[in-house]
């Protein structure tokens, strides 16, 4: 269903056609890591440590090398020293060093399952035997798996020559002491003391998070093959081919034009697939042997060593009048970022207040060093838990003030001439309309039945991504256009794009064939990440189409023999002044194309956008559960998603966007966590008792599209990938309370956790 | 995984004569679900897979009134669920075996598997007690019948001496108004283990029960029968009195562990919730009310 009722007539845009890449992933015959097959390719295995924190006191591979069908043993010796800087990833960067380390780890091992070596082998199970010879003397450390412990004074000190970087004026946060704090940024805005002054109510509260994983079913892939001309080509499973080219290229000290990433299809990422694991590994491993390399990480592997979104611990102080004007926010959130700095504290600080216009906060963010999985970006990076927090809290807050929680929202809304949290100025945004969305729907409006049901609400924003992209396009001579993308097709890239530039064209999307290539077959595009990329291809995608249409109608000027600008050319037809009998001139997209050869050539062209005009995403989400208070287990009944999405190209893929993100927010709100034992080892390092939601445990997620159309793009899309998976969690925490009265301060809110709410204690 | 080798038997005796000459890195391969997993994740020391399910006295359901039921150890879990005289007669134990694995897992796993692997929190063997179960086994000192409460001995560990393997499963035919039941408590909806799961039997005349038995899983080291929570039973009414005396009985007999899927208290208090739930479900089918 879609609540806006006025926009653009398209042809193209917003229909629901088939995509172009769906038959072969349907049957199988797409291809993906796994079904890479090279000649003479070896199998390689990797050595994980048992250890949560040790020292590497000596590692002796010599058995392993020994053993017949071992063709080559890498450790992190082999790579060479990284140049300090960062690496550009195009969204974020990375730390040439740690990222080294956390390939293969150097002085010390920083969590369980961190890679210590690896080997290559003609079969994989002797590549595994391999493994049980190498021998490594560890000297175990004490470690640090919690956010506030690792902040301790005494905390046991993960990175030696770690210190802080403070960026928040004002802070006394030490700077020059050993310590697991990575960073203590603070964004502010208007006089938090004033603001704080003026309220009538102040209410504040302290919520945790659970770390959560990706949860991709795909492994983490990479082939690699370096020849003895020095060329690597690389065939793996990411969500950005430039991202691994230049991460190996740092890594490996070779430069990127030798490099050939060859992406292959993707089993899921959701920020999980940004940063390289096995792929520099790999390449050190033919690089030794002179043979192709093929690598695949176990599901054990995948959940003890890529990386999990953050666990945090978070604070939230809101004042407000008695009419529920919010006068004053402070926030303090405290992220895990595992064993190398870099947790999406920056981003969650950005978004805690999104959704609000909050003339006065202060937001504070740690970014942590644990001893648990370096953490990688997962779907709307930092969001979930900053702005879980707020929800949370503001649903107290209308509690008391007895203020409607959807009116108590819109009172506060963001709009267009507010700001935000770092005080930039908001274009036109969706909040007021995904708000009332809300209100107005018949879901919202509706009677609740039943015992021990209860209803919430929650909104969710993310800023998006713009960033860089690039394309190429060919007119061929029987009207179809070739386009050669640079982005990774993982929500269905390839269609959407692909829409764009038919819409541009006024041609039709069986006209258009798109094609996701290698590194050195197209110009540099970041990663498929930051809900960035029906945004940016979608520019890229409109400023071909245009340079086409351009040249068409040149060639056509030229072939017609008038000024170009007597040319036009709308809907896929070209039109030009009347002929001298006064007929008029006019010839279709096809009809050109056919005679482009013969009159000054084909039209390729290609293309880059670098814009940051994104516009934000809103979502808001209405979740009905029922609580089974014998045995604590929260049962969905019905669940509504709204979102301003800007301007839906495909809805049948932007709805599956807010399912999909729903889905893994029902996750995370509910059964996902890491448990660790008393020594740091992960316990539940499998799919079985890692509990993402099954098909039965969700039911049918009913969407909602809000087309507010981003003025920063020419047909008006924003992100839509991530806003969904922030909405689930507060959601579903004031739904559980006004179903049982309990309120919960910590995911996921399992049966197990709530039992420990409701069972009487006992000692 | 590791490099092992693969054998087929075709009758008892052979697969006998085969796990005798592979010695203790043999093992019995039957729809493999768990042990494939325990070789790829290099828990157990295997060289020979000796494959059992080609073995005509192990696959295959009979049930005849008066004789009760007996299952071929290896008969896929699919087979059993859909027996009809199984619907008709032992539906705890249709319970029990359409919640182990999914569709394809349930083509391969089997009662005798989910036996052999002795885990705490197994779905099968709580309802296989229940319904009094006796294990028929072959193995180098020939066979044995063995109740199904003394099978198991500790996680992951039960009675089979080396080169021992079950081959069939038998279970009473139940009482003219008796019904049994069964059901686990886990967190999603599917797929997953039990936190704790319980199975009944009971039979009644009139109102009073003539037999019960209760039997629970994943809260002590082997699934258990409760002889106490039986005893709360015979012989008295059915009532929401007694039925709480025997769920408390189960909740007593109960000595979990706190780990990764369960707490103590979580499980002694969901084993309760489970054992009355069960009897009251049970009732329901003796009375033939559903």
């Amino acid at each position: 269903m879609v609540a806006t009722p006025e926009k653009p007539t398209y042809k193209v845009i917003g229909t629901r056609p088939i995509r172009p890449d769906g038959m072969d992933k349907v049957t199988g015959r797409a291809e993906y890591g796994a079904d890479v097959k090279l000649e003479n390719v070896l199998y390689g295995a990797v050595l994980r440590s048992p250890h949560a924190h040790a020292r590497i006191k000596r590692i002796d591979t010599s058995k392993a090398e020994a053993l017949p069908g071992v063709k080559a043993v890498a450790t992190n010796a082999d790579f060479p020293k990284p140049d300090a800087g960062s690496i550009d990833l195009g969204e974020g960067s990375a730390n040439p060093v740690w990222l080294s380390e956390n390939m293969l780890a150097g002085s010390k091992v920083l969590y369980h399952g961190h890679a210590v070596a690896a080997v290559a082998a003609t079969e994989l199970h002797i590549a595994e035997d391999a493994l049980a010879l190498i021998e490594v003397e560890y000297e175990v450390l004490p470690h640090v798996i919690d956010v506030r412990e690792a902040m301790l004074p005494n905390a046991p000190v993960l990175l030696d020559d770690l210190r802080t970087n403070v960026r928040a004026k004002g802070a006394d946060t030490p700077k020059d002491v050993p310590t697991n704090i990575a960073l203590h940024m603070r964004i502010e805005k208007g006089d938090i003391e004033a603001g704080f002054a003026e309220a009538e109510v102040v209410i504040e509260r302290e919520f945790s998070t659970s770390q959560a994983h990706q949860g991709y079913i795909e492994p983490q892939n990479g082939t690699a093959f370096w020849n003895r001309d020095g060329q690597l080509t690389i065939w793996c499973s990411t969500q950005g081919s430039f991202a691994v080219r230049a991460q190996c290229s740092a890594l490996l000290g070779i430069p990127e034009s030798r490099i050939k990433v060859i992406p292959m299809e993707i089993g899921g990422g959701f920020g999980g697939k940004l940063t390289v694991y096995l792929e520099p590994v790999a390449a050190l491993l033919s690089r030794k042997s002179h043979r192709p390399v093929k690598m695949w990480m176990p599901r054990a592997d995948i959940i003890r060593a890529t990386g999990p979104t953050s666990a945090t611990h978070n604070r939230v102080k809101i004042g407000a009048k008695r009419d529920g004007t919010i006068v004053a926010a402070e926030v303090n959130l405290a992220y895990a970022a595992g064993a190398y700095p870099g947790a999406p504290v920056g981003a969650g600080a950005l978004c805690a207040l999104g959704p609000y216009d909050v003339a006065n906060q202060r937001i504070d963010g740690f970014d942590v060093v644990t001893n648990t999985p370096k953490t990688q970006a997962y779907r709307a990076p930092g969001a979930p838990a900053s702005e879980y927090a707020v929800e949370a809290t503001l649903d107290e807050l209308a509690e008391q003030l007895q203020i409607d929680p959807m009116d108590l929202r819109l009172k506060n809304a963001a709009k267009e001439g507010g700001t935000n949290s770092a005080g930039q100025p908001w274009p036109r945004i969706g909040a007021e309309a995904v708000m009332q969305a809300i209100k107005n729907h018949p879901h919202y409006n509706s009677e609740l039945h039943g015992e021990d049901t209860g209803r919430g609400v929650a909104l969710g924003f993310w800023f998006n991504g713009g960033m860089e992209s690039s394309s190429s396009a060919t007119v061929n001579s029987d009207g179809t256009v070739s386009l050669i993308l640079g982005s990774i097709d993982i929500g269905g890239s390839r269609a959407a794009l692909a829409m764009q530039l038919a819409e541009t064209l006024g041609l039709t999307l069986d006209d258009i064939n798109p094609h996701m290539v290698d590194t050195d077959s197209v110009g540099w595009t970041g990663v498929t990440g930051g809900s960035r990329t029906t945004f940016a291809g979608g520019w890229v995608a409109y400023d071909l189409g245009e340079e086409i249409k351009k040249r068409v109608v040149e060639r056509a000027a030229r072939m017609w023999n008038v000024e170009a600008d007597q040319v036009s050319y709308a809907d896929g037809t070209i039109t030009g002044p009347d002929d001298d009998e006064g007929k008029p001139r006019s010839m279709t997209f096809k009809e050109i194309a056919k005679q482009l050869q013969r009159t000054g050539g084909l039209i390729a062209v290609s293309a880059t956008s670098r814009r940051n005009t994104q516009g934000a995403a809103y979502a808001g989400h209405i979740v009905d559960l029922k609580v089974d208070r014998e045995t604590g287990k929260v049962t969905i009944l019905r669940y509504t998603a709204i979102q301003d999405v800007g301007t839906a190209i495909h809805p049948a893929y932007v709805e599956g966007q807010m399912q999909g993100g729903v889905a893994q927010g029902v996750g995370m709100a509910l059964n996902e966590e890491y448990f660790y034992d008393s020594e740091g080892h992960v316990l539940n390092a499998s799919l079985l008792d890692y509990r993402m939601p099954v098909a039965n445990d969700l039911p049918m997620i009913d969407t909602e599209l809000v087309e507010v159309p981003n003025p920063g793009h020419p047909y008006g899309v924003r992100g839509v990938g991530e806003a969904p998976i922030v909405p689930p969690t507060p959601a579903i925490r004031n739904a559980i309370y006004d179903a049982i009265g309990v309120r919960m301060y910590s995911t996921p809110m399992s049966p197990r956790h709530i039992l420990e709410e409701t069972l009487p204690r006992e000692d | 995984m590791q490099a092992v080798k693969y054998a087929r038997a075709t009758s008892v005796d052979e697969a006998v004569q085969m796990l005798r000459d592979g010695g203790d890195v043999a093992r019995v391969l039957a729809g493999g679900t768990d042990l494939i997993v325990l070789a790829r994740e290099r828990r157990r020391n295997i060289d020979l897979f000796v494959d059992v399910k080609h073995i005509p006295d192990l696959t295959g359901i009979t049930y005849a009134t008066g004789q009760g039921l007996t299952v071929g150890a290896a008969t896929p879990l699919y087979q059993v669920y859909n027996h009809p005289d199984v619907k008709a007669h032992y539906p705890a134990l249709v319970e029990a075996s359409h919640v182990i694995g999914g569709t394809a897992i349930q083509g391969r796993a089997s009662l005798g598997g989910n036996l052999a692997n002795s885990s705490p929190a197994a779905d099968g063997i709580p309802a296989m007690i229940a319904l009094g179960g006796i294990a028929h086994t072959a193995g180098p000192n020939g066979a044995r019948d063995i109740p199904i409460t003394e099978f198991c001995t500790g996680p992951g560990r039960n009675v089979l001496e080396q080169g021992e393997f079950i081959v069939t499963l038998s279970f009473p035919d139940p009482a003219p108004r008796s019904g049994s039941a069964w059901e686990r408590f886990i967190p999603r909806n599917e797929m997953d283990i039990a936190v704790a799961n319980a199975g009944v039997y009971l039979a009644l005349d009139g109102d009073t029960v003539t037999e019960a038995r209760v039997a629970i899983g994943a809260v002590a080291p082997t699934p258990l029968l409760v002889p106490a929570a039986a005893e709360a039973l015979i012989g008295k009414p059915l009532t929401d009195e007694t039925i709480e005396a025997a769920a408390a009985a189960a909740k007593d007999a109960a000595t979990p562990i706190s780990d990764m899927r369960g707490s103590e208290q979580q499980r002694k208090h969901l084993v309760a919730v489970l054992v009355k739930r069960m009897l009251n479900q049970a009732a329901a089918r003796a009375r033939g009310d559903e």
